[in-house]
């Protein structure tokens, strides 16, 4: 059998190659449908990229709890408006089963100076379970501790972006800035992680200890209470099992009975993000449907020239017969034939997907994602178009009576 | 050694018992031969005779294994074929027998030398052992240097010298031909039956097709057909 392989590799070479007009035409259908599927691929496996990298820098598995709203002379406050969550809430919350990290914060926007320069950034407090649960390194310096949080000292961690504005090419570690005219010493500097979903800019930021944030920032009617905590749960199964516990647990120590409405919000941070996910993959989705259609409709075709290839070639059947082809030497070589108008069909898409997915990168700057297994999916599935929408018409040729096939004229 | 060869050389290569072939028409079923009984022996060189719808051309087909009869027996070289099913038959058509049409049946795309390497492609031959066995049988039949021809560049005569060439390529020690001289002028003609002579002499058994007096007076015995029977069968008169 190996030694028919190359001769009828040949000869279907040469039939490929008799009529390259209808060769390249019947090609077309399999190089757009392969085309779509590399570029659906290489554009959502991309997004999801995207979206997972998204995840990965505002940390996994999070949740966060606002203190209530409260309502004075008719002006409601809004969510974290009331002094309803304090430290001890968080404290009870971090010794919840499955909780990873808990980190009671309090933050607000406030006005930097140093030096000549000043900077108006998103100053957050909190204790140093935050940087854990945000999944955040320090690149320059140290982060502050628990010690620092009880004693209130003043001293500062700042995002990349506020290093750039306000030290310029200066190192900022040791050097003392101002929050609202109280000076901070900066201890270190937060590793980069871009923007976050919103196309907000997280490295905007500067985070000092919880107690120091609400006795000489942002000032508090009750010590001890909070805005918001932040929670991160063990896994993404054990979330809701968390939230639910949380809940229950609040509601416990805030002496709500039943019927009486929750005094807190709670949101699911990585449900934004899997949401996004879910959007990318509704896409690819789509993509691969209209990708599947194109590829339908070149196998169509393949099927289609295979058949009119057939009835065009009865006598050389015929004569192939008389001198010794038996039926699935005939079938073999027509489908052998289909299959490589597909595969040539299927390395013209590829490279075509590849060139039009690395434009698209190029001019748009969206990421795409270029991966064996595209490539891998492709020529899988031009060979099983090939053999699939070939074997009709080559089973026709086989079933050919030898002395019908000879006359045909 | 010598008994055994004289046993098997006894052995007619050709022989069928009461083969009958009928098609279906509009009309009812149509015999296109009835009960035919025939037997050719090694070395023989025989030329079927007959009008057109006399059933030789019927009964060369299934000589030639491209067809099953509907009743009746067919021994090729002491084995009987009538019943065997396509793929069998296709084998025999490869390596026991050689087919010669009328009509050459070269495939046109492919060199002469390509042409006559077919059957060993469906043999299941090495290439150089195609290659030489092809080169060797082009040079048999004289054609050896236009083996990389296409069959378009070549006259009719040196197409047909192709194409036995082709059925000899497996070494078969039968070689069926129907009407290989009908689309050839006479000269020509006389070229073609001089080949067909030399391989009988070295001992090929040769069937031949032809509505020709003087191309069947080549041959050593003639039948001939009529009606989709046998009407006569004898020895060719050797002329004074």
């Amino acid at each position: 059998m190996s030694a028919m392989i190359r001769p009828m590799l040949g000869e279907a070479w040469l039939a490929m190659g008799a009529n390259r007009l209808r060769t390249g035409l019947t090609m077309l259908g399999m190089v757009i449908g392969v085309g779509a599927v590399v570029i659906m691929l290489a554009i959502g496996q991309g997004a999801q990229y995207a979206v997972q990298q998204t995840i990965s820098t505002m940390g996994s598995n999070l949740f966060i709890v606002l203190a209530g709203s409260f309502t004075t002379a008719g002006v409601r406050s809004g969510a974290a408006g009331g002094p309803t969550l304090t430290v001890d809430d968080a404290a009870a919350i971090a010794e919840l089963d499955g909780v990873a990290n808990v980190a009671p914060t309090h933050q607000g926007s406030r006005q930097l100076v140093y030096g000549a320069q000043n900077w108006s950034t998103q100053v957050i407090g909190t204790t140093p379970e935050y940087l854990d649960a945000r999944a955040w390194n320090i690149t320059n310096g140290a982060a502050f501790g628990d010690s620092d949080v009880r004693s209130a000292t003043r001293v500062a961690l700042i995002g990349k972006t506020v290093a750039e504005n306000l030290f310029a090419d200066d190192d900022p570690v040791g050097k003392t800035l101002r929050i609202q005219q109280n000076p901070f010493i900066v201890i270190g500097v937060l590793g980069g992680k871009g923007q976050n979903l919103d196309g907000r800019d997280q490295d905007d930021t500067v985070i000092i200890p919880l107690s120091t944030a609400q006795r000489k920032v942002f000032g508090t009617p009750f010590l001890g209470a909070v805005r918001m905590i932040m929670v991160q749960a063990d896994s993404a199964e054990a979330m809701p099992r968390v939230m639910e516990a949380t809940t229950a647990l609040l509601r416990q120590r805030h002496r709500l009975r039943d019927g009486m409405p929750d005094d807190f919000f709670m949101r699911n941070l990585s449900a934004a993000a899997e949401s996004e996910a879910a959007t990318t993959r509704t896409m690819s989705i789509l993509l691969g449907a209209i990708a599947s259609i194109s590829l339908l409709v070149g196998g169509i075709g393949i099927m289609n020239i295979m058949l009119v290839s057939v009835t065009e070639r009865t006598r050389e059947i015929g004569i192939r017969m008389a001198i010794g082809a038996r039926q699935k030497d005939i079938l073999s070589q027509f489908l052998l034939e289909a299959v490589m108008i597909s595969f040539a069909g299927c390395l013209l898409g590829l490279l075509l997907g590849l060139a039009i997915a690395l434009g698209i990168n190029f001019f748009t700057g969206m990421v795409v994602v270029i991966s064996g297994t595209a490539a891998l999916l492709a020529f899988a599935v031009a060979a099983s178009v090939g053999i699939f929408f070939g074997w009709y018409p080559a089973q026709k040729a086989a079933r050919l009576d030898p002395i019908e096939a000879l006359r045909y004229q | 050694m010598t008994v055994a060869m004289n046993a098997a050389n006894n052995e007619p290569v050709i022989r069928v018992v009461g083969l009958g072939k009928s098609y279906a028409t509009a009309a009812g079923l149509f015999p296109a031969l009835r009960g035919v009984d025939l037997s050719i022996a090694p070395g023989e060189y025989l030329a079927i005779m007959g009008p057109s719808g006399s059933g030789k051309s019927t009964f060369m087909n299934l000589l030639g294994c491209l067809d099953t009869p509907t009743v009746g027996d067919y021994f090729l070289s002491g084995r009987n074929v009538a019943q065997m099913d396509k793929d069998a038959l296709a084998v025999l058509r490869n390596r026991t027998l050689g087919f010669v049409f009328q009509g050459f049946n070269l495939l046109p795309r492919m060199s002469l030398q390509d042409n006559v390497a077919l059957p060993l492609v469906y043999a299941g031959m090495d290439k150089a052992t195609r290659r030489a066995r092809a080169r060797q049988l082009l040079d048999r039949v004289g054609l050896g240097k236009y083996a990389e021809s296409l069959p378009n560049r070549i006259s009719g005569g040196q197409q047909q010298r192709v194409a036995i060439a082709r059925a000899l390529v497996n070494a078969p020690r039968l070689i069926l031909a129907d009407e290989p001289t009908g689309n050839l002028d006479s000269h020509t003609s006389e070229e073609i039956m001089r080949l067909f002579g030399e391989l009988n002499a070295d001992g090929i058994t040769i069937v031949l097709v032809t509505h020709e007096p003087d191309i069947a007076a080549h041959a050593k015995r003639q039948v001939r057909f009529l009606d989709g029977e046998i009407v006569s069968d004898h020895l060719t008169a050797v002329l004074p």
